[in-house]
């Protein structure tokens, strides 16, 4: 009984701390505008940043850049999942070909795919396809390498129990193999949507001619800072609704 | 006949195999590049390799590839300082732990990217931006792994050090430190990726001197050969820099599986 009612006091305590910091920052993030006159152009009053952002919902200039950011990600990530999938699915079918693919996998994973982003812009132009196709790219291979690992990891013992009982291979793959891999796929393309929607952005903000990342980039070059705060704003909470959609469904596929 | 067999059983080894998907890749790109392809846009790999002379002979390439090294290198160096201090900091004390983590957490969920505009802004268009981008994408995960590094501590180690009269450095010296070296280690090369994708990002999207004004300058050009060629040395560069930092893990982190 005491002990609950401590750990319900620790808990208060540190989100008061937590209230307390972010406060402390937004007042000095305000004493440092007003105040002590740090430039606007530097750092806008964020009570004018507010105002804009109200602004910028209440007028909705945000759905044409909205809509070809998430134009761009449902394609990018329609077909690094399709991809990811068949190709890890094919991959994990034989001991074979998975000790053949995975480290070739695991290691273009590691070379920071951005690079090739100039690549992209060469062969596909500015326009939305170069960023479909990196975010496909990226996309894909966190898809592919846990697809690998949630097909070819599954345990043996069930497999060859459900062959015994004479399961024709639909049904083994219906009742053994895809829910036993459904809930380490859904982790990857968890992973692989987060790392598409990253890097359309900053393919955005990059080299684009449209879009949210276009739109704040856009803004700072015309040195309209509350403006361009106020976008940040926005495309941190659309990141923000996006990813916990996202962990939602995530754990919804997962319940068996 | 039996040349067919050898090839076979040469391709039962799985590193044989990979190897030779890689050259069938790479052979499907050469034919493509010549006959298909215009070559404004793609060039075949033999030509790229033929030109890492001329890249390497391009004035400023050279100055570029260094400039890049040393702001990966300070980038990597200044989340490791950071991402310790904030991680201790943070982890050693439940309170600050769970006060603090969920703020970390958070600002390592947002996507920094959207805010590199500032970076420039704020600490111009020179090396500068560039390590403090990457310094942003490398210090979390460090501060992460620490956190999670001394949560991880048995509790009767630290019990036991102190019943044996440890003072609160050498409990730190003797216990927390040793068990905190494989996740230091866990998190450095998970920062090296994200100084990699900071740094990197920072240099594509504004530089006068670094690699991103030559990837710019050979887009523009329309010259693939030799876009493909410094690509391939920041990709060798990214490879040989990931692969230090993860051989470091396997060595630093064997003595911890008990």
């Amino acid at each position: 009984m005491r002990r609950s009612g401590n750990e319900r006091e620790g808990r208060l305590a540190s989100r008061a701390v937590q209230a307390t910091f972010l406060i402390a920052l937004v007042a000095l993030w305000y004493l440092a505008t007003t105040r002590w006159r740090v430039s606007p152009l530097l750092l806008p009053n964020p009570a004018v940043v507010l105002r804009d952002f109200w602004e910028i919902l209440r007028t909705g200039e945000f759905l044409g850049d909205l809509r070809v950011t998430l134009t761009e990600l449902a394609a990018a990530f329609a077909i690094a999942a399709s991809c990811g999938v068949v190709v890890g699915y094919l991959i994990s079918r034989s001991q074979y070909r998975m000790r053949v693919f995975e480290p070739l996998f695991a290691g273009i994973y590691s070379v920071p795919i951005i690079l090739f982003l100039p690549l992209y812009v060469l062969f596909f132009g500015l326009g939305p396809a170069s960023k479909i196709a990196l975010g496909a790219t990226i996309g894909f291979f966190p898809i592919a390498l846990n697809t690998v690992a949630g097909f070819g990891y599954v345990d043996r013992v069930l497999v060859v129990a459900a062959r015994s009982m004479g399961a024709s291979d639909l049904q083994l793959f219906r009742y053994v193999l895809l829910p036993a891999a459904l809930p380490i796929i859904l982790t990857g393309m968890r992973m692989g949507f987060t790392v598409a929607l990253l890097s359309i952005i900053g393919s955005e903000t990059i080299a684009s001619l449209a879009g949210l990342g276009h739109r704040i980039v856009h803004l700072a070059e015309g040195m309209e800072m509350a403006p361009m705060f106020a976008y940040i704003a926005f495309v941190v909470a659309i990141a923000a609704i996006l990813n916990v959609l996202v962990s939602m469904l995530e754990a919804r596929g997962r319940r068996p | 006949m039996t040349a067919a067999s050898a090839w076979r059983r040469a391709l039962r080894r799985p590193w044989a195999a990979r190897i030779a998907v890689v050259v069938l890749l790479l052979g499907l790109w050469e034919v493509a590049a010549r006959w298909w392809v215009d070559p404004m846009f793609l060039s075949p790999p033999s030509h790229v390799f033929a030109s890492l002379p001329a890249v390497f002979d391009t004035r400023g390439v050279p100055a570029a590839l260094r400039i890049t090294f040393w702001e990966l290198a300070v980038a990597f160096a200044l989340s490791v300082a950071i991402g310790l201090t904030i991680g201790l900091a943070v982890g050693l004390q439940p309170f600050a732990r769970k006060s603090f983590m969920p703020i970390i957490l958070l600002l390592y969920g947002t996507p920094q990217v959207t805010i590199l505009p500032l970076f420039i802004l704020y600490f111009g268009i020179g090396p500068a931006s560039k390590i403090a981008f990457g310094v942003s994408h490398g210090f979390f995960p460090i501060a992460m792994t620490i956190v999670a590094g001394v949560q991880n501590i048995k509790p009767i180690l630290l019990t036991s050090a102190r019943a044996m009269g440890a003072s609160r450095w050498q409990t730190l010296r003797y216990v927390v430190f040793p068990h905190m070296i494989p996740s230091l280690f866990t998190g450095m090369r998970l920062a090296m990726t994200a100084v990699l994708l900071g740094v990197l990002l920072a240099e594509l999207y504004v530089s006068t001197a670094g690699i991103g004004y030559f990837t710019t300058l050979f887009t523009q050009n329309f010259d693939p050969t030799r876009l493909l060629g410094l690509i391939s040395v920041l990709a060798a560069m990214a490879i040989v820099l990931n692969e230090i930092v993860r051989r470091a893990e396997v060595h630093f982190g064997r003595w911890h599986t008990d």
